[in-house]
């Protein structure tokens, strides 16, 4: 049976559905109990789960994630939920020193099952930190899984890999799109959902690849739409690590060409590392080096400049024609 | 797992009660001009007005997102008038009146919430730092200022002074403890003032702690004191004396003002989801302004024509504050490279003239009527 859902209700749903099927799923975070988050992605959890499964935590991050890894160490499964992007940051060293590392110092004998939900990206006119793209730095971690979703279906299903899986897992989650809608069979059986860390064909196409993940994929089909002299095949990434190199070079071997888009700054960011294994992986392939799109290497700005900051459909199709002039 | 312990309230300094009444305290006496009184008044009325042409912008979408202070005025113009010139101010990002204490113009304000700016004044010019938006994170600054004021050897009866404010909900940061201890073991000159307005977004204070905000001091080594939030002279007379007491050389103090946030978290917020109108009445009954316009028509130290002048103001500064921030230009596009950096950095310049070129080339195309 499906059901019509935004993104945000489809990962509302699915943290339900964990909730209902493992006791130990918690949810935690600043405002995820009566409010039910700034994004209500926890909407009604709280007074259907109770206190001690939602848990309304005080105002510090690195107590939120420090907190989450003790929990998970006593056989919790805690998701928490970070209120934006540029929030996350307290909470750097618990992530980065602990988090990602506690398995291998207990030479497997722990494992600490963490979601962490992190609302990212840009495009909602907000004030400073609640716009940003930090994914390159947890991608660039050992220890830690990382993905995003672009659409209802994968928001619903992923949440619940990701909180099924026992590594931790960074759950980006693409705040402008929140409200964007897909049928989802809620009744299907988890396994039945395509694993986490598989990409995604979106768009068929044979000229050329355009790589996008999370908000940029809904742009990243509007430019294969919109360019009506090549056939584009349009890939979402879904999991940026690990990254799903067969069926990217799979894609390029074909086309020849691949323009990867995202929100992030390009410089040291997660394209960058793709290009250069596609290069190495694909390069009697190539018909053109990998461009890739993305914002400046500047401090995410003022909001009435976001729109120039942020690649659009004409960066992304900008991208496209340069892939097209070698 | 509930939290049992004795929420007894602990007395807080109030020294004009909401009946608008004076009220002696032993270890905060205050002598106050008549018109120092009037003053007060005026500052409260005007940034109430600022902040509600504010609201009244951003719903009309001439701002993004507005945090209103309604509610805390007292707490911010007594605290900000109890400043010196020379004193530094680091705010989070709701100090408008504050900022309104320390010469910030509203539009400069207002620009940020529009997102013109960043915020873009500058500190030193005003005594008074950028609103900081990271939870806590000015505690820490505040601090480190203060340790330089110390090395500077600027402490004395005409030394300097820090003040940082930050709400009930920044208390559980670490940073806010860091810049407790930092403080105290360097006995900077700092005064921590805490806002607590009983909420943060939807949290109320006992899910940030288990005692008085006030007393987590003690445990830190400084003084610590509640004072009546909706008072303007209990903030006025304590903050001065915690000031001088910092800049004399004694070390750091916490002030907690017990105050509430009479409307929403921000204008994205929605409070009916988490709070009862009941608590509000009660707070509206302790407004910080009636009570200083009954002392003012009980003592005979205002007449109708202050008031109506009073009002009068208020309401060009409406109307003024409407018409800059409509007028606020947008940024140009190339701003976005501007200020990362103060050595010069060619990448960053790179970028900006092939972003200049990409810009250009949709004007070429215009020109020629493609696209
Ligand atoms: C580090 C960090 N985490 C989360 C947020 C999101 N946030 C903005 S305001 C706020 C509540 C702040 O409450 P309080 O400190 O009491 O200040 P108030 O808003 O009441 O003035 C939260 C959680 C933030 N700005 N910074
Ligand atoms: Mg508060």
């Amino acid at each position: 049976m499906t059901t019509n859902l935004t993104i945000g209700k489809a990962i509302n749903a699915g943290l339900r559905r964990a909730m209902e099927s493992d006791p130990k799923v918690l949810v935690m975070g600043e405002d995820v109990g009566k409010l039910g988050g700034v994004f209500r992605i926890t909407d009604q959890l709280y007074k259907d789960f109770g206190a001690d499964r939602v848990i309304d935590t005080p105002l510090a991050e690195s107590g939120i994630i420090g907190t989450a890894i003790g929990l998970a160490l006593r056989g919790y499964r805690p998701v928490c939920e970070i209120q934006f992007d540029g929030f996350f940051f307290p909470a750097a060293n618990q992530t980065f020193t602990q988090l990602a590392k506690v398995r291998r110092r207990s030479a497997g004998a722990v494992t600490v099952p963490v979601v962490l939900r992190i609302p990212y990206g840009g495009g909602i006119g907000a004030v400073e930190h609640h716009s940003e793209s930090p994914e390159a730095y947890f991608a660039h971690t050992a220890g830690l899984r990382v993905v995003t979703v672009a659409n209802a279906v994968d928001a619903y299903w992923m949440i619940q890999q990701a909180i099924a899986s026992d590594d931790p897992v960074v759950f980006f989650e693409p705040k402008r799109r929140y409200y964007d809608k897909a049928d989802v069979d809620t009744t299907a059986d988890l396994g039945s959902a395509a694993p986490m860390h598989t990409a995604r064909v979106a768009r068929p196409g044979q000229d050329a690849t355009l790589l996008a993940y999370g908000p940029m994929v809904k742009t990243a089909l509007q430019a294969a739409q919109a360019d009506t002299e090549h056939d584009i095949e349009v890939i979402d990434l879904r999991s940026l690590a690990p990254v799903d190199y067969d069926t990217i070079t799979e894609s390029v071997r074909r086309t020849g060409r691949l323009v990867i888009a995202h929100e992030a700054p390009v410089s040291h960011g997660v394209g960058a590392e793709i290009a250069a294994r596609v290069t190495e992986s694909c390069f009697y392939h190539l018909e053109a080096p990998v461009i890739r799109v993305g914002a400046f290497d500047t401090p995410y700005p003022q909001s009435r400049l976001e729109e120039h900051y942020l690649p659009d459909l004409d960066r992304v199709l900008d991208g496209v024609d340069r892939a097209f002039t070698f | 797992m509930s939290n049992n312990t004795a929420q007894k309230q602990p007395e807080l300094v109030q020294l004009l009660t909401p009946e608008g009444e004076l009220r002696r305290h032993p270890d905060y006496p205050i002598d106050i001009s008549a018109e120092e009184m009037r003053g007060l008044y005026r500052d409260l009325v005007l940034v109430r007005r600022v902040d509600t042409e504010a609201v009244a912008l951003q719903r009309q979408g001439e701002l993004g997102l507005w945090a209103s202070l309604l509610g805390q005025e007292a707490a911010q113009i007594g605290s900000g008038r109890a400043l010196r010139p020379g004193d530094m101010a680091f705010p989070s990002y709701r100090e408008h009146g504050v900022a309104w204490c320390r010469g910030i113009r509203p539009r400069q304000l207002l620009s940020m919430f529009r997102g013109v700016s960043n915020g873009g004044w500058d500190p030193h010019e005003y005594g008074f730092h950028l609103y900081s938006i990271v939870i806590a994170s000015q505690t820490l600054h505040a601090t480190g200022y203060a340790m330089g004021v110390q090395r500077d050897g600027a402490l004395g009866a005409d030394g300097t002074a820090v003040i940082c404010y930050f709400g009930d909900g920044a208390t559980s940061q670490g940073d806010t403890s860091e810049a407790f201890n930092f403080a105290a073991v360097n006995n900077a000159p700092v005064v921590f003032f805490c806002q607590n307005n009983q909420w943060a977004i939807s949290e109320p204070p006992e899910r940030q702690a288990r005692v008085p905000l006030y007393r987590r001091a003690a445990g830190f080594g400084f003084p610590g004191v509640r004072i009546d939030g909706n008072d303007v002279l209990a903030s006025l007379a304590v903050t001065r004396a915690a000031l001088q007491h910092a800049r004399e050389g004694q070390g750091p103090m916490l002030i907690e003002a017990f105050t509430y946030r009479m409307g929403a978290h921000t204008t994205n917020d929605d409070p009916s989801r988490y709070r009862v109108s009941a608590e509000l009445e009660e707070w509206r009954s302790k407004d910080p302004i009636e009570r200083v316009r009954t002392h003012l028509t009980n003592e005979g130290i205002a007449d109708d024509a202050f008031f109506a002048e009073v009002d009068a103001e208020a309401e060009s500064i409406g109307e003024r504050v409407r018409r800059e921030c409509r007028e606020l230009p947008d940024p140009d596009p190339l701003d976005i490279f501007h200020e990362v950096y103060a050595e010069p950095n060619g990448h960053i310049d790179r970028q900006r003239a092939d972003f200049a070129d990409y810009l250009a080339s949709f004007e070429d195309a215009d020109a020629e009527g493609v696209r």
